[in-house]
């Protein structure tokens, strides 16, 4: 089944590179996985509602390295996550934060969320300032660094060692990002297919969890077997 | 926004979840005219039809149905010398909204309290020597005796279905239930639910070790159940989407499920949705309550006159209202003097993940209760005494859910990338849980009272929260913890990893432990020190009614709602019998 997508894989492929020169992108910056595993017509053809055509290249880049193509199971790009991802920061997403100042951000981490922003604020200013400092330190968008860079660079990011004071900001730090867009790419990537991730139930296949089957009154006592069925999910769909 | 007054009625109820639908019923059924008013939108079992609720994301990631932090935030800090800041997002715990309340999608663990976790000061002070248990613990006993409580208990299984293994008939020790429950006038209404594999494999060990498994005491009903109120609770399909979510089966005792198709029904009944209820009014002499003052969706303030006032919008909701309505002196820590917002506790909980490459436990196939447990560890069954730590913990094997996202995987596993990936492909369903799930002491710092500085939408200040874990606490998990790694290696995993609370932890209420928040409006036998008597009534305004968890002068080991629906149904009979008759104090002070 894989196989067969080999093609559409390739066209994909093929086609956001005549996109890319548009932003300034060239070739060199897709990893070997996104050329293993963009298969997904649906990705390339999906215009993003929240994202900018440059904020874009840098989610699904990001997204590529965060559950890569390389290795068994799908990645993140085979299963749309970053549609996921553009679709939640669309919707109410963050809406039910509470929001109300004065705000302490030195506060300590277990009392919990502190900052004065909503989720979209959160990616708008990481991703600027990320970009920033990927052009001051490697002269390079984020997109176009090479994989082990991009690793590199995501793992600053998680560390909070990319100095967002210097692109401006003084509250945010490159934390509280990268802990937002780890979550919201596993959700995406596990989340029912109704919200836009999880592509023909993938993810759920590759670890073998039934998804929305909700009925295993004869199963539950039947010890160590492994369960013979496929997924369902929320909208019927088979895999 | 204008002002409206409704017409009056003899009782209303403020907010229906699990104890206003059964305060709603009890009294309606003496044919009192009963309003309820809840905050959230209104919601019945149709709403929640096949496959809606199979949906990880919306209501076990976004908390679909839950209170939103905007609406309904509190704050938080460690120690009086802190300044609280809001809880903007959920953690620790999830309040709930809407018709049915948490109890619409709460797990259904439906266990009592022991004899002796109801008389903890009586064996406190019998057990320990003067000065052994920490500085500042205040705890207490609860104002009536076992026999007395126990029928309020049984009518409450009845009302859930309750299915499990019966432990303790009528002092009849029976094997394969609780052999240190206290005794039950009557079994168990239904069996228990079928065991998972890991149910089979941790009570096989443990009885090994000497201690003494029994399945998880459920609400997610084994068999079809019609209860005292006539209605019908299906069997439980093991659907998997069952703690934070709403049954999609009709199997899960929820008020829904188990009370409102009754009380709806009732013509003496009414309930408005959308109506956040600001304030309880009060007569002039501040003795008696003239009824509560809510915001409607269109931002109108409506006065609902009421003889009698039940406040049940769950703990923290419960007390901060007779903060904001001037009922009782609020609590202060420094004088001890005050019992409004007096015995904050919550609870602790942490485990071992255990990892086995050639085991399928299907976790998705199971319902939200499914675990066996033993109750050896609670208090007066094991030498607390000698280790200088009072308190207890049941130590369970459950399976509440096999949902995807949060999957635990082996230590060491990347947080990202291929190694992630794949390590989700290898670990997935091959995992179980060892956990422990401990009581927690009410302290002289540890209190509710109204933030100074955040407000909520309705320009109401929050409730403030000064807790913190404290060395009895963080004794007894380290104390669990030798327990649980001998149970772990009894079962002899590929690997695991382990999870308690260390010497130097901070409350952190960003993970999730459990919506088992208790006292604040605690009940005793002393005005003095208690906010409510035996009969859940305020001692200083006599029409005011408050059940919730906030009647615990600290909690307990097991889960919280058996007892809190007990004490409610206690409070209606004496509402009831006494109340109607002679309207005044139930206790004299
Ligand atoms: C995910 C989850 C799992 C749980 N699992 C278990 C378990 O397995 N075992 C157990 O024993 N307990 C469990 N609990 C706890 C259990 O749900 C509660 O103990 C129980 O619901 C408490 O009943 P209550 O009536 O006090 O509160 P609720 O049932 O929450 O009802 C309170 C109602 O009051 C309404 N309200 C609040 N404020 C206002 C206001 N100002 N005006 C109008 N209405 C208002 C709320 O919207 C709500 O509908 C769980 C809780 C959660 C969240
Ligand atoms: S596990 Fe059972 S009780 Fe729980 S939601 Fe599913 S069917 Fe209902």
């Amino acid at each position: 089944m894989l196989l067969s997508k080999q093609t559409s894989r390739r066209k994909f492929l093929l086609s956001s590179l005549i996109a890319l020169p548009a932003l300034g992108v060239t070739m060199k910056g897709l990893s070997a996985a996104v050329a293993a595993e963009m298969i997904a017509p649906s990705l390339e053809a999906y215009t993003p509602t929240f994202f900018s055509p440059a904020e874009w290249t840098f989610i699904m880049s990001a997204c590529d390295r965060l559950i890569p193509g390389e290795g068994r199971g799908p990645g993140a790009l085979e299963t749309n996550v970053p549609i996921f991802i553009d679709q939640q920061l669309a919707s109410d997403l963050g809406s039910e934060i509470y929001l109300e100042g004065p705000f302490d951000v030195n506060a300590p981490a277990t009392l919990g969320y502190q900052l004065p922003f909503l989720p979209q604020q959160i990616y708008r200013k990481s991703i600027a300032a990320i970009e920033a400092w990927c052009q001051d330190t490697h002269r390079q968008r984020f997109a176009l660094l090479d994989p082990a860079a991009q690793d590199d660079v995501l793992k600053k990011v998680q560390a909070g060692e990319v100095n967002f004071t210097a692109y401006g900001e003084d509250i945010l730090t490159s934390k509280p990002f990268f802990s937002e867009l780890l979550n919201h790419t596993r959700q995406g990537y596990l989340a029912d297919p109704i919200y836009g991730g999880n592509k023909g139930m993938k993810a759920w296949i590759a670890i073998g969890f039934p998804g929305a089957r909700a009925s295993y009154l004869e199963w539950v006592a039947q010890h160590n077997v492994q369960y013979p069925l496929g997924p369902v999910s929320l909208s019927g769909d088979r895999g | 926004m204008s002002n409206i007054t409704n017409d009056e009625v003899d009782v209303v109820v403020v907010g229906l979840g699990w104890t206003g639908s059964l305060m709603s019923i009890e009294l309606a059924q003496a044919g009192l005219k009963v309003r309820a008013l809840e905050r959230g939108e209104d919601r019945n079992n149709a709403d929640f039809t096949y496959p809606k609720p199979a949906d990880q994301y919306a209501y076990g990631v976004r908390n679909k149905i839950m209170v939103t932090p905007k609406d309904g935030a509190l704050t938080v800090r460690h120690s009086m010398r802190d300044t609280a800041l809001p809880t903007r997002q959920w953690g620790a715990f999830v309040p709930g909204t809407g018709v049915g309340g948490s109890g619409l999608h709460w797990t259904g663990v439906l266990i009592r309290p022991t004899p002796t976790d109801i008389k903890l000061k009586t064996y406190a002070d019998q057990a320990y020597t003067r000065g052994q248990l920490e500085e500042g613990m205040q705890i207490g006993d609860y104002p009536f005796t076992w026999e007395e409580i126990e029928p309020y208990l049984d009518k409450f299984d009845k009302i859930c279905g309750l299915s499990g293994n019966t432990g303790n008939l009528q002092g009849r020790i029976i094997e394969g239930g609780d052999p240190f429950e206290g005794p039950r006038s009557s079994p168990f209404p239904l069996p228990a639910l079928k065991d998972t594999l890991n149910n089979t494999m941790f009570a096989d060990a443990a009885r090994k070790l000497g201690y003494h498994p029994f399945p998880n005491p459920s609400a997610n009903v084994s068999q079809a159940w019609k209860n005292p109120y006539g209605n019908q609770i299906a069997p439980c399909n093991y659907c998997g989407y069952c703690s934070k979510y709403p049954c999609l089966n009709y199997s899960k005792a929820s008020p829904q499920t188990a009370v409102l198709d009754s009380l709806k029904r009732m013509e003496n009944f009414s309930y408005r949705t959308n109506a956040n209820v600001l304030r309880v009014d009060l007569h002039a002499d501040g003795k008696t309550a003239k009824g509560v003052t809510y915001a409607d969706a269109q931002g109108n303030e409506v006065f609902q006159p009421a003889k009698i006032v039940v406040l049940a919008g769950f703990q923290f909701v419960n007390v901060r209202l007779m903060l904001l309505s001037g009922i009782g002196k609020p609590y202060d820590p420094l004088t001890g003097k005050g019992t409004i917002g007096r015995n904050y506790a919550f609870l602790s909980v942490g485990g071992n993940t255990l990892f086995f490459k050639d085991k399928q436990f299907n976790p998705f196939a199971t319902a939200g209760a499914t675990g066996q447990m033993f109750n050896d560890i609670s208090p007066g069954n094991f030498d607390g005494p000698s280790l200088g730590v009072i308190g207890g913990a049941k130590i369970h094997s459950s399976q509440a859910t096999g949902t995807p996202i949060g999957t635990a995987l082996p230590a060491g596993t990347p947080e990202w990338g291929q190694g992630w990936k794949e390590s989700m492909n290898d670990w997935y369903g091959h995992s179980m849980k060892i956990s422990i799930s401990t009581g927690c002491m009410s302290y002289r710092e540890h209190y509710v009272d109204l933030d100074p500085t955040y407000k909520d939408p309705w320009g109401q200040p929050l409730l403030r929260i000064t807790f913190d874990w404290r060395q009895n606490e963080l004794k007894l998990q380290q104390y669990l913890r030798g327990i649980v790694r001998d149970i772990t290696k009894e079962l002899g995993p590929d690997s695991f990893s382990e999870s308690f609370l260390s010497m130097d932890s901070h409350w952190d209420i960003t993970k999730y432990v459990s919506t088992h928040n208790v006292g604040g409006a605690i009940m005793g036998d002393s005005p003095e020190t208690s906010a409510l008597n035996r009969y859940l009534q305020s001692w200083d305004v006599h029409n005011v009614f408050v059940p919730g968890g906030n009647a615990f002068p600290q909690n307990f080991q097991a889960n919280p709602t058996a007892l809190i629906g007990a004490l409610t149904l206690f409070s209606a009979q004496a509402i009831k019998e006494q109340y109607l008759k002679n309207p005044g104090p139930l206790v004299q002070a």
